[in-house]
């Protein structure tokens, strides 16, 4: 065991010292990629196994059966409208939801995107000293309580809150406005408020990297600043850029607690199905049904997403 | 000379100003002498934080919660520490495809792990949920973070270093005692800081996989649902802000120092 490295190709793919030496690698890796395996991969096979089981009162019906996919995909003559789309399943409640999430991130993670990125820039390229105070300034938001971060627009936006309350001592309002709290939008502010931060580092790293010859040489031979940004800086940031959307668009779409401590009734989401039929309905594996259903499509969007825009030579041509 | 007015720094300040406004409301609201988070304010008092000595069923969450986090940050770095060497010392095979497993919670809404290991704990090992089950979930999400602060510490430095002590005469172990080990020192504390942080800023995982027993997070979830209770819950949210903005500073200064890195802000 050694951990000097070793010169590239020495020797065979078969020579014992690079076979030890791999060994001796894997033999440091295993206690934490066996924790994984057993907190991550397994569970979310029990969690597939569960699907394929019922719920009968409550006794856990162990034979294999689609009953819970199919209750999901079960359709109906008479479609449910929501927001002028038919939905005709006989159930429509996880598929209203999981499109409203859907929506709702994307709006969520586009708002994001849109008010990291300018801060990025201004970080990568307009700070010249005390970059790591600003660095720092970034990161606290995102490492302190979620929980308290949302907590925060409950009472910036409530009947009560800062804003109403503010606004009538002003003088500007007589009445609490009510529109603020307990609704879609509320839910969209206040997930793009705590994910902001999150997204502006990968964004800064990508812009950080750019070789700034580039930049002047794209001067030189007479862009504007305006065309040297399309054509060299946004190019070059996309990966940073993507990464950060995905890193904000995935998680929120599971998303329960802001629904549940801003969203009303009116913005509930995917996730506090989940959080129901689990916690409250006592209906484990339709719950898990829900969020392997979830899972998927998350991961196929993602999947379509990246292969749409050429994420690979994106990535390759950074390299 | 008069600075051209830069609509990049106005942009910065603002967004500051953004990021940070509702969120310092809590401390600005729990000095209030009122029961209601409202303008105008009323008077400076620090009532809402004394009252907090005498409830018990806090400082038991408390308790629990400061247990859970030492745990969880002293585990992962333990098992992120030989993790990370194995990576980025080791020319393993396979060891992209390994890291992007391992960073997965990172991307996992975290609903979907927390009921899953409710299922496969109650339901696959028969294990009451307790504050072990918690803490273990927990493990899952401070692993990857540990493993990229150390990742990033363990290439930060020269390994023509560890080379020299090998030639020198050390075996594997006393190099990594005597020369990763102390220059790796500033990625393990910044690791363990920010183990204690999540874990004990953790909310959805615990609120699913604790039995009978609160922690901090949860506690203070049960109390958002009573609107009397307020003043007690704007206290207690400021005194967790403050910590967790006071540890996040330190694990930045101490991973950042003495790192001649030409990219400060890789993760």
């Amino acid at each position: 065991m050694a951990f000097a490295s070793v010169p590239a190709r020495a020797g065979s793919q078969r020579d014992p010292a690079i076979l030890r030496r791999r060994m001796a690698g894997f033999g440091l890796l295993s206690p934490a990629l066996l924790l994984m395996v057993l907190m991550l991969a397994l569970p979310v096979m029990a969690l597939i196994l569960m699907s394929f089981w019922t719920q009968d009162g409550f006794e856990l019906d162990r034979t294999f059966t689609l009953e819970n996919y199919r209750q999901l995909v079960a359709t109906t003559d008479e479609p449910t409208i929501w927001f002028g789309i038919p939905f005709p399943f006989a159930y429509p409640v996880p598929a209203i939801l999981m499109l409203k999430s859907l929506a709702m991130s994307l709006v969520a993670t586009v708002a994001v995107i849109a008010v990291a990125y300018p801060m990025a820039y201004f970080m990568a390229f307009r700070i010249t000293r005390h970059k790591a105070l600003w660095i720092i300034l970034i990161t606290i938001p995102f490492w302190t309580s979620y929980l308290l971060r949302v907590f925060s627009w409950k009472i910036v936006l409530g009947f009560n809150g800062a804003i109403n309350s503010g606004l009538k001592s002003l003088g500007l309002i007589e009445e609490p406005l009510e529109f603020l709290l307990y609704n879609p939008t509320a839910v969209v502010i206040t997930l793009a408020h705590a994910w902001v931060a999150f997204a502006i580092l990968p964004i800064y790293v990508s812009l950080e990297k750019i070789d700034r010859t580039l930049l002047e040489a794209a001067s030189d031979l007479g862009d504007s600043r305006l065309k040297r940004f399309f054509r060299i800086t946004l190019p070059l940031s996309a990966p940073g850029t993507i990464a950060a959307s995905l890193l904000v668009f995935i998680p929120t779409v599971g998303d329960y607690v802001t629904p549940a401590l801003v969203g009303g009734p009116g913005g509930t989401m995917i996730g506090s199905l989940v959080q129901d039929l689990f916690l409250k309905q006592n209906n484990a594996p339709l719950g898990a049904a829900v969020s392997i259903v979830m899972m998927l499509i998350i991961a196929t969007l993602v999947s379509l997403f990246l292969w749409a825009i050429g994420y690979r030579k994106l990535r390759s041509r950074r390299a | 000379m008069l600075r051209r007015p830069d609509f990049l720094w106005v942009y910065a300040v603002v967004f500051i100003a953004f990021l940070y406004g509702p969120v310092l409301l809590m401390p600005l609201f729990s000095v209030n002498d009122g029961n209601f988070a409202t303008f105008p304010l009323k008077g400076f008092t620090l009532r809402h934080y004394s009252s907090m000595a005498t409830n018990t069923s806090m400082l038991l969450a408390l308790q629990n919660s400061l247990k859970i986090a030492v745990i969880v940050s002293l585990l992962s770095t333990a098992l992120a520490i030989p993790a990370a060497l194995a990576i980025t010392r080791f020319r393993l095979p396979g060891a992209a495809p390994i890291v992007s497993f391992m960073m997965l919670p990172l991307v996992i809404p975290s609903i979907v792990m927390g009921v899953a290991l409710l299922v496969i704990i109650l339901k696959f090992l028969g294990i009451q949920l307790s504050l072990w089950t918690v803490a273990a979930g927990h493990i899952l999400i401070c692993l990857p973070y540990c493993m990229s602060v150390l990742m990033s510490r363990l290439e930060g430095f020269d390994p023509s270093l560890e080379e020299a002590s090998r030639d020198l005469g050390c075996n594997a172990w006393q190099t990594f005692v005597r020369v990763t080990l102390p220059l790796a020192m500033p990625g393990v504390i910044s690791s363990l800081l920010m183990g204690f942080i999540i874990s004990f800023d953790e909310f959805v995982i615990a609120f699913f996989l604790t039995g009978t027993e609160n922690t901090l997070p949860v506690y203070l979830y049960s109390q958002l649902r009573f609107p009397n209770r307020l003043p007690g819950t704007l206290a207690l949210g400021s005194l967790i802000l403050i910590v967790s903005a006071v540890l996040v500073v330190l694990a930045e200064i101490i991973r950042k120092r003495g790192v001649p890195s030409g990219n400060p802000g890789d993760l």
